[in-house]
């Protein structure tokens, strides 16, 4: 490719130029460091994934698992999926980064180091369960719009940072605050410096869990940057664009947070179920808040080939936003009759739990194997796709894998 | 008096030479300069980088390859129009009908900074409608298997 040529021809100067912005402390950038904005854009390589993670998208980013990739208890970037709205921000400095609190419901702004945020709070280590509330959405029928994805957008690992609730007790927040807004250092599409990409938020009763974390590490490192780095916010159990990355701001506001994508059809399913295509008015639509009951086989890979004496252990894991996980059940015969599988406790509340169950076939030929999640309120995963809506979100069905006897 | 007076228009006419000498070079540099421009500019090994069209633009099973579009008339406007601010992929991922690709490009234009696409709306519409248009999925497909593999 006589394109690569020509970039390894560039001087610091051209590169400058072509990145439209200077680069600070260029004469220390090490000889073979290509800065991001350059790199050939193997996301792979570029975000440390696995190759069998699905691209969906490349302006923005967005990647995402596949099933079997996921049979790990914690789990590792490389098979985390990446969701972004906007631009991931080019250049950051974790030693001077900064969060300011602010808005109409704190008694004084304050801004903290990040050094400040590690040393002045205690720190605190949870496994969260991060699902894209689009997860799911390339069922929906009629089609909704967006990113396309099946079932990998979801993953559950181990944030370590500080909560929220005892940062927004240190700067003191007043008797009227309902909600808080995020605002990040991803930038536009359009490129336009006003515009923020995303801007949620999550209710004040949210904020007050103790694992409501402001996060600067994951998996015991340094957040990656495609997931956030250096500091991120973690609402387990809830739409992960509620976990805003490369967090500066947290606003705790006396309203509903009104940044991007609060509104319209961005994150909301209507208040009242609707038929399948139907048109629904801004006015009825509600913000999602918990993630429904859902669970994943993540072991053995759909399509496997089975000899019939054989009996086949089924892994997984599953969860249910808030609440916990009580039953969990798979079928080999379309859900004619369940067979209870062994579930685990999670390692703390708003992780997910592992389940697993020995089946045997009474005959060769093909079976697809069900798996359905029961919470602690009785609600199960649904066999069909659930509740229509305009962008395609909460789509908890049964996860299902192709087996054959043979 | 007389004497100093010398070597005072000595030294004047000196100094003039000296100039007359600097302008002459600062004349013919100029000249030089003016037939080779190149000349004052930094040593950058120019090697000539083509980027062919073909490449760009190459079609294959219909599919245009840079892209990933479905070949068809009008594609060209909706590189044009669609492809600067996001993915290809975002585009060609998606199944909508007419009316949906309208509400789309309005959602674009009202919150997303798409600029008014003038009469070029029409035709991107109807290529988006035509090649990416809604199919049937019912309320749950049948189980696709990329590959059958033995289970150890």
């Amino acid at each position: 490719m006589n394109r690569r040529k020509f970039a390894s021809k560039l001087t610091l100067a051209t590169i400058s130029g072509v990145l439209g912005t200077k680069l600070v402390f260029g004469n220390q950038m090490p000889r073979h460091y290509i800065p991001l904005g350059l790199q050939d854009p193997d996301p792979f390589k570029l975000f440390q994934k696995d190759s069998e993670m699905v691209l969906l998208n490349d302006k923005p980013w967005n990647m995402e698992a596949q099933a079997h990739l996921l049979n790990d208890k914690v789990t590792p970037n490389k098979f985390m999926f990446i969701r972004n709205n906007g631009q991931i921000p080019e250049k950051i400095e974790g030693k001077s980064w900064t969060l300011t609190i602010n808005g109409e419901s704190v008694k004084q702004k304050k801004e903290y180091s990040l050094a400040e945020l590690k040393s002045k709070f205690k720190n605190y280590t949870y496994q969260l369960t991060l699902e894209c509330g689009g997860n799911g959405r390339s069922e929906f029928n009629p089609p909704a719009k967006g990113n396309q994805w099946t079932i990998g957008a979801v993953s559950c690992a181990n944030w370590t940072g500080v909560r929220l609730k005892d940062v927004l007790e240190d700067v003191g927040i007043k008797s009227d605050a309902v909600y808080i807004g995020y605002h990040a250092a991803d930038t536009h599409l359009s490129g336009d410096s006003k515009k923020e990409p995303i801007s949620r938020g999550v209710p004040i009763e949210k904020v007050m869990q103790e694992e409501t974390l402001l996060a600067f590490e994951m998996n015991g490192k340094p957040i990656p940057i495609a997931h956030g780095f250096p500091l991120r916010l973690v609402c387990g159990g809830w739409p992960a664009s509620a976990s805003g990355k490369w967090i500066h701001t947290i606003s705790v506001r006396n309203q509903v947070h009104d940044g991007a994508k609060m509104g319209g059809t961005s994150y909301r399913v209507p208040c009242e179920t609707v038929a399948p295509g139907s048109k629904v008015e801004d006015a009825n639509m509600c913000i999602i808040e918990s993630m429904p009951v859902k669970s994943l086989i993540t072991s053995p890979k759909s399509g496997a080939l089975v000899k019939k004496r054989n009996t086949v252990t089924i892994n997984g894991h599953a969860w249910a936003g808030e609440l916990q996980v009580s039953k969990m059940e798979c079928s080999i015969d379309f859900g004619s009759t369940w067979q209870t599988c062994h579930l685990e406790q999670p390692m703390n509340r708003l992780a997910w739990q592992h389940f697993k169950v020995a089946i045997d076939f009474p005959k060769k030929g093909y079976y697809e194997i069900w798996a359905r999640a029961t919470d602690e309120n009785g609600k199960s995963q649904p066999m069909v796709l659930p509740g229509w809506n305009p962008k395609g979100y909460l789509n908890n069905a049964c996860h299902r894998i192709a087996i054959k006897v043979v | 008096m007389k004497n100093n007076f010398q070597k005072q228009v000595k030294l004047l006419s000196g100094v003039l030479s000296i100039f007359l000498v600097l302008i002459f070079i600062l004349f013919v540099g100029l000249f030089y300069l003016k037939n080779n421009p190149s000349f004052l500019q930094p040593e950058l090994e120019e090697e000539l980088v083509e980027i062919s069209k073909e490449e760009n633009d190459q079609i294959e099973n219909g599919i245009h390859v840079q892209t990933g579009f479905i070949d068809d008339e009008h594609m060209d406007l909706v590189i044009q129009n669609c492809t600067s601010c996001h993915s290809a992929k975002l585009v060609t991922q998606n199944k909508m009908s007419e009316e949906g690709w309208k509400a789309t490009i309005k959602w674009m234009q009202e919150t997303q900074n798409l600029w008014d696409l003038g009469p070029n709306e029409a035709k991107i519409v109807s290529y988006l409608a035509k090649n990416y248009a809604p199919e049937a999925k019912g309320r749950r497909a049948n189980l696709e298997v990329v590959e059958w593999y033995e289970l150890k």
